[in-house]
């Protein structure tokens, strides 16, 4: 099967220093990736890339092919605004805008033109948070503002909101890690059901959590991947010293 | 070895020599307090006195003295001719009308030094006060009519007290005949204390009596509106732009220390400024609330800027990487989500700005706006005055009387100026986002 995203050689540079040093990686459509490593690993900054974020941070430049459903998406004819539609992401801390619940899901589709009348639109964003397993909590306080959820609800509001830019990709970045246990089982379940419909790349710092919803790994080391494949396998036979080391908790 | 184990014992609760230090720290920390409270009551003293002298010497400038009397509108002596017409009312002698009135009054004063003093009792405004009068009732010529007119301001400092008996009569404004008719008039209640309307509805004047404030205060509103449409979208557009869009660069490095520095810059500078740009260069009118604004304007920009970056820069990132994440252009993020989240701490800023333009006098007498105005002016483009303005205007007056306007004039200004900032609370209690 044609890989959705192959990135081929990439390396970024944040002016003097590189973080990510000459990667591959293709990722299957419709599957979950999970890209695990130490902090400071690149992991991040390979998300980042995939939606051309980095190009908002002063002085990071990026080297290399990310092809994305064909296209090369550094590109100069490619609009990073159009991408970021199609490739939407998910970050470590909750951000909902300060806007009601409506508005923060209704936000992408007013930018881009995606309906054209208002019932239209109601039918995006209910179907967004239906998507996103929030609707029956929120459904009587649609125009309630969005910070006044708790930690996890604001995540899949978030979830919600970038489902409802109507994206192939998602990316998420450790979108758990300032969540508690049980917000925490509620995303995973929903990052599963997504994958019937979405490709999704996960930052992960958590092993049990990549173990249990990934179909794919990748090991990131000081801005390698050291390892890739099948989730399984990169969990019970590791090939490389490091990943055994990594995932046993030894180092990282 | 052995302080250690003095200082701790086994639970690792204090024992005598810790007790010592933890007294000590007790000590410190009360102390700090009140010092702290002795440094509020201090600035609170000082606020106080300064309200205290101003209220004092100024509540009275709110407060007019008045001398009825009955006064014969004359035919003869206002028209004679019969006309009614307008040019004929306005031109007419209404002085004469007074002196007569007074004359009839005290028929005893016969000599003319006597009757220059006698005249004197009455404000010279009050002939405009006549004439307002009948022209807007011509039907008043031919009939006598008991009339309150404005005392004059020597009356009115003695009416309210600050001219004393006791002085000897070389010493005292008012002279010992004055006072028997000023004593006379009170007996027949024909002496009046009344709220002093003309102090907010009129302009400047010679005359303390009826010199009023409402000029000075349109012309700091023209000022200040003329400093706000130019220093408040620049200011913004500057403050997005460095914040939001400009590289980080030596260049922008420049500009900023350039920024701050110009918020540091004397006012008289910006004045210096404003002359040679506006009025050398530009040729805009002397004395003109556009010049003074635009004047002004020059000397908010930086505060502006720099209050509008603060508040730009205190919105979280994460916000703009949702916008951002969810392909909202750069531009799209600011104007959604960055803008209006950081506009209350702009408009803060702004307001804050503006009043230190309120209150600000030494750019503008370089501009002329410095000079006697009497009329109100009806646009940004004619000769006006400001309230600091005005109120070094009057400071510097000889007259007795216009102490105590100098003193209203200041409360006036200061209620503007308390006004504005309990605005800029409300609009950041009211626009405040919570995350």
């Amino acid at each position: 099967m044609e890989p959705i995203i192959s990135a081929k050689n990439v390396s970024v540079y944040y002016g003097k220093k590189q973080a990510l040093k000459g990667v591959n990686l293709d990722i299957p459509e419709n599957q979950i990736t999970a890209l695990i490593g130490p902090s400071g690993c690149g992991k991040s900054t390979f998300l980042r890339c995939l939606n051309r974020m980095n190009d908002t941070i002063e002085g990071c430049r990026v080297e290399g092919d990310i092809i994305v459903d064909g296209k090369d998406i550094y590109d100069p004819q490619i609009d990073e605004v159009y991408l970021r539609a199609r490739v939407g992401m998910v970050f470590q801390k909750p951000n909902p805008f300060p806007k009601s619940i409506y508005d923060n899901v209704a936000y992408a589709p007013r930018i881009h033109g995606l309906a054209r009348n208002k019932d239209e639109l109601d039918n995006m964003v209910l179907a967004s948070l239906e998507k996103a397993g929030l609707l029956a909590e929120v459904q009587d306080r649609l125009h309630e503002i969005g910070t006044s959820l708790s930690g996890g609800q604001q995540q899949r509001l978030c979830i919600a909101r970038a489902l409802a830019a109507q994206p192939d990709i998602i990316l998420m970045d450790e979108p758990c890690s300032a969540l508690d246990p049980i917000a925490t089982a509620k995303v995973e379940e929903l990052i599963e059901e997504l994958r019937a419909s979405y490709t999704i790349i996960i930052v992960t710092h958590s092993m049990q959590q990549a173990a249990r919803i990934s179909q794919q790994t990748a090991f990131f080391h000081l801005g390698e991947i050291v390892e890739v494949g099948k989730t399984e396998q990169v969990f019970t036979s590791p090939q490389d010293s490091r990943t055994q080391g990594y995932i046993t908790g030894r180092f990282g | 070895m052995t302080d250690i184990q003095n200082q701790t014992n086994k639970a690792g609760w204090p024992t005598n020599g810790a007790n010592k230090i933890l007294a000590k720290r007790h000590r410190t920390e009360r102390n700090f307090r009140r010092l702290g409270l002795t440094a509020i009551l201090i600035a609170m003293a000082l606020l106080a006195t300064l309200l205290v002298s101003i209220v004092g010497k100024g509540y009275s400038a709110f407060i007019q003295t008045t001398i009825t009397l009955d006064i014969n509108f004359e035919q003869e002596i206002l028209d004679p001719k019969d006309t009614r017409s307008p040019e004929t009312l306005k031109a007419a002698s209404y002085g004469s009308v007074i002196r007569n009135a007074l004359r009839t009054e005290f028929p005893e004063v016969k000599s003319r030094i006597e009757l220059r003093r006698l005249f004197g009792l009455i404000s010279k405004g009050a002939v405009q006060e006549l004439r307002n009068a009948v022209l807007a009732n011509p039907k008043l010529i031919g009939t006598t009519r008991v009339f309150e007119l404005t005392a004059s301001d020597d009356v009115d400092m003695f009416i309210k007290g600050y001219i004393s008996r006791d002085v000897v009569e070389q010493d005292r404004r008012i002279k010992n005949n004055e006072i028997v008719w000023i004593d006379r008039l009170q007996n027949q209640n024909a002496i009046q204390t009344r709220f002093n309307t003309r102090f907010f509805t009129g302009g400047d004047s010679r005359e303390p009596e009826v010199a009023g404030i409402l000029g000075a205060m349109v012309g700091s509103l023209y000022t200040l509106f003329i400093t706000f449409i130019i220093s408040f979208p620049i200011g913004v557009m500057s403050a997005i732009y460095l914040e939001e869009f400009a590289p980080k660069n030596k260049l922008t490095d420049v500009i900023e220390v350039n920024i701050n520095n110009l918020a540091a810059v004397p006012s008289i500078v910006f004045g210096l400024l404003g002359v040679a740009l506006f009025l050398n260069v530009a040729h805009l009118p002397r004395s003109a609330p556009l010049v003074g604004g635009l004047t002004l304007a020059l000397m908010t920009l930086p505060t502006i800027i720099i209050a509008a970056r603060a508040s730009i820069r205190a919105v979280p990132g994460s916000i703009r990487n949702a916008a951002l994440g969810l392909g909202a252009s750069k531009q799209q993020a600011v104007f959604h989500h960055v803008l209006p989240l950081s506009l209350p701490g702009i408009l803060t800023g702004t307001i804050i700005g503006l009043s230190q333009a309120l209150g600000e006098t030494a750019p503008l007498l370089m501009i002329g706006m410095v000079a006697f105005i009497v009329d109100i002016p009806g646009g940004v483009t004619d000769p006006a005055t400001v309230l600091p303005v005005q109120i070094f205007l009057w400071a510097d007056s000889p007259e007795r009387a216009f102490v105590e306007k100098t003193s209203g004039a200041i409360m006036v200004l200061l209620s503007f100026l308390v006004f504005m900032n309990a605005a800029a609370v409300l609009l950041r209690k009211k626009f405040e986002q919570r995350w």
